[in-house]
């Protein structure tokens, strides 16, 4: 579904991706770790598209298609739907209001009909149930003045409405409780098809006990450096990145 | 560079809509500005001697006054002997009614959507169309004088209302008050008259559209709107222009007049000719607006979404005479390209508990300029008076000016006041944000730009509303991505 291969990319100039790899296969679940700073958001924001990246070398294509050749809006109308590690608020826009715009988009794209208000409403119910999400919610603003958990859970509740392919998790996990990390996982794993993959950036274990991952990535200076299955995640969290960098550092320097 | 400027750079790719213009035969003044023309205009519209003197008296008062320069706006000096002070599609006689207007008259306003046509209309909504000079038709005259309320052109009120003209016209707008007013006294040609008598509230949406079509030719139109005790109206004001390469001159007077108990609601959505996206063109919109609350517990709320013009100066303001009376001023005003808008209120409170609220959004793009200036007085006798101003700034790009001119000017320690402003930007984040749920960059723009005008828009009625978010998207379209 998702294939990258050689991506480099630099910010204003500062090359912060040095050539990742990476295989996505449809009905996969990959998690990618590593230290701050170590370019996991950069990935997830190369990858929807966002421009202030520029892409030096590399290529990606998902779904057959050459991904970094598509504006943003077409990557995710393809399917590709990020969750944000800080999502933006936007005064007097409801979620309702922002959600049926997208959704709506969205189809058009894919050659469907606009869902009018009753059939948008009853899909939002539906999907309210999968995350738990309260109504009031989404009536007001969109983000604006939400908890930090609460961001993260409507992050999740629109990647619910929206039905991507591939869905990317920068870091959904921080910021919620533990009864909401709990609820937000069940309704990822719900979401969860053989058509579908997603991409889980985190840097707690914990989470990974909820989505199982089929391959854990090591992220480090712009790098892949290590992969593994789900028992690498515990490794890590039992001895943390030092080995892992002396490694990679070492080797650097010879 | 970056997207938002981008998303400025074409951000002027969007035509005008409204471009267009009509050859008709017009009934015109000579060019130029004097007392004979004045005469000639009066001699016209058959008017009343007293009307005439007051017209002169109007002329004499301008000839002493100079333009003001206070505004934060540039444009050459208009030449006012250049324009042409009066222009009316010619008529074979008066029409009696509505089926005798010109059909090709009717079109103009049919291809606004406007629909004169009293059986068509479904919205229940009373228009009076104003051409160039002159009403060309009013409807659903006959359902609302059932209840005694009177709307039709400044001209008919004129000659089937003269008592009321008399005694209101320059009440609230005094000839003297600044140069533009005393300019339209002068010259005004016709507009809207709105009388609801007491104890009535007006069943339906009244509204006024004008649209100016001939070249070289001033707009003066008057509205006058009187609201007798414990009645109520909202009134609808919308503008449209032909895009021509010389700019024209928009100079109204808007009286309201709200008796004790009355409430007036007057909402605008101005949407004249702004000018091409090098700044050629363009309507010079000089308005004077203002409503007094001459009695207890009375209500003038002024909400308007100002998206066209080239130089807009325009301060509807409410004078709170009446003890308890309530003043609002809801605006979003929009620049674009090299628009440049100096727009806002004036809130006078004389008598004991008034209140009033001023919200005012403005959204600047391209290289525009962009000022709230608004004045909230309070006097000696008006105890517990409370205002609070709301004042916010959104701009797109980096070219553009948001400035912020408030003018507070309290005699009375028993007054409350208090001020918000903010001025954020259209982020990119905000943007991208969108993008990424799969919104386009125009519609991204459009969903931000009507969540932050909200407040406003929520004081229209509601078709009106509906046009003033779609207007808003289609000023800016363009200006991202
Ligand atoms: N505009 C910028 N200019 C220069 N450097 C930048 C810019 N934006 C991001 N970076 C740098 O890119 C690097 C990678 O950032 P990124 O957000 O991808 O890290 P991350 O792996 O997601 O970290 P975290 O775990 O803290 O979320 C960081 O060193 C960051 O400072
Ligand atoms: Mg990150």
């Amino acid at each position: 579904m998702l294939t990258i291969k050689n991506l480099h990319a630099s910010i204003e100039g500062t090359p912060i991706l040095r050539g990742i790899n990476l295989e996505v296969k449809a009905g996969e679940v990959h998690a990618i770790m590593g230290p701050n700073g170590s370019g996991k958001s950069t990935l997830a924001s190369v990858l929807a598209g966002r421009e202030e990246y520029e892409v030096t070398e590399g290529e990606v294509s998902f779904k057959g298609k050459d991904l970094l050749d598509l504006a943003p809006e077409d990557r995710a109308r393809e399917g590709v739907f990020l969750a944000f590690q800080y999502p933006v608020e936007i005064p007097g826009v409801s979620s309702t209001n922002f959600l049926r715009t997208a959704v709506n988009q969205v189809r058009e794209y894919r050659g469907l009909e606009a869902l009018d208000a009753v059939k948008f409403l009853t899909m939002m119910k539906e999907k309210m149930k999968l995350v738990e999400i309260d109504q009031k919610l989404l009536s007001r603003s969109l983000n604006e003045g939400f908890s930090g958990g609460e961001k993260k859970r409507n992050e999740i509740f629109q990647m619910a409405m929206l039905e991507p392919t591939l869905s990317i998790l920068d870091e959904t996990d921080s910021g919620l409780d533990i009864d909401a990390l709990r609820i937000v996982s069940n309704g990822v794993n719900q979401l969860k098809s053989k058509d579908n993959a997603t991409i889980v950036v985190t840097h707690y274990q914990r989470l990974l006990d909820y989505i199982v991952p089929d391959y854990v990535h090591v992220l480090y200076k712009g790098k892949i450096v290590k992969s593994g299955t789900k028992e690498l995640a515990l490794e890590l969290e039992e001895k943390g990145y030092d080995w892992i960098k002396e490694a990679v550092d070492s080797e650097a320097t010879v | 560079m970056s997207k938002d400027n981008q998303i400025l750079e074409e951000l002027t790719s969007k035509e005008y809509e409204h471009g267009w213009s009509v050859n008709y035969e017009a009934d015109e003044a000579p060019i130029g500005l004097n007392e004979e023309i004045i005469n000639w205009i009066s001699a016209k519209k058959e008017e009343p001697q007293w009307l005439l003197e007051w017209r002169l008296k109007a002329f004499k008062t301008w000839q002493n006054m100079t333009e003001p320069e206070w505004a934060n706006v540039t444009y050459p000096k208009i030449d006012l002997q250049s324009l042409r002070y009066y222009s009316a599609p010619k008529q074979d006689k008066k029409p009696k009614s509505l089926d005798e207007v010109d059909p090709e008259l009717l079109q103009i306003y049919e291809r606004l959507g406007i629909n004169l046509n009293e059986q068509k209309k479904l919205q229940g909504i009373a228009v009076d169309a104003v051409l160039d000079s002159v009403s060309v038709g009013t409807t659903f005259k006959a359902t609302l004088s059932k209840l005694g309320i009177i709307f039709c052109s400044f001209s008919e009120a004129v000659k089937e209302h003269p008592e009321l003209v008399k005694k209101y016209l320059g009440s609230v707008v005094p000839m003297t008050d600044n140069y533009y007013a005393a300019l339209n006294s002068a010259v005004f040609s016709d507009g809207s008259f709105c009388y609801i008598p007491k104890g009535v509230r007006c069943p339906m949406e009244l509204s006024t559209y004008f649209r100016i079509n001939a070249a070289n030719t001033g707009q003066f139109e008057r509205t006058l709107i009187v609201a007798e005790d414990e009645a109520y109206v909202s009134y609808l004001e919308g503008c449209t222009a032909p895009q021509r390469d010389e700019n024209q001159l928009h100079a109204a007077v808007v009286e309201i007049y709200a008796a004790k108990n009355a409430e007036v609601k007057y909402s605008t959505v101005q949407n004249w000719f702004p000018g091409d996206k090098n700044g050629k063109g363009g309507i010079y919109n000089f308005v004077t607006k203002r409503g007094i609350c001459a009695g207890d517990h009375s209500k003038i709320s002024w909400t308007q979404v100002e998206t066209g013009s080239a130089v807009t100066w325009k301060y509807p303001s409410c004078i709170l005479k009446g003890d308890h009376s309530i003043g609002e001023f809801y605006s979003v005003a929009v620049t674009n390209n090299y628009q440049q808008a100096d727009t806002g209120t004036k809130m006078i409170h004389i008598g004991k508990n008034t209140k009033s609220r001023i919200v005012s959004k403005g959204i600047s793009a391209g290289k525009s300029q962009n000022s709230y200036r608004g004045q909230v007085q309070v006097m000696k006798r008006a105890d517990n008076a409370r205002n609070f101003s709301q004042c916010d700034s959104l701009l797109m790009g980096d070219r553009c000016g948001a400035h912020t001119f408030p003018y507070i000017d309290i005699n009375n320690s028993s007054a409350k006041v208090e001020h918000e402003a903010t001025t954020s930007k259209i982020g990119e984040d905000q943007l991208f944000y969108c993008n990424q749920r799969g919104i386009s960059t125009e519609d991204a723009v459009a969903l931000i730009v009507n969540g932050y005008a909200k407040e406003v828009l929520n004081q229209l009625p509601m078709e009106f509303a509906v046009e003033a978010q779609k207007l808003l998207a289609l000023t800016l379209e363009g200006s991202v991505g």
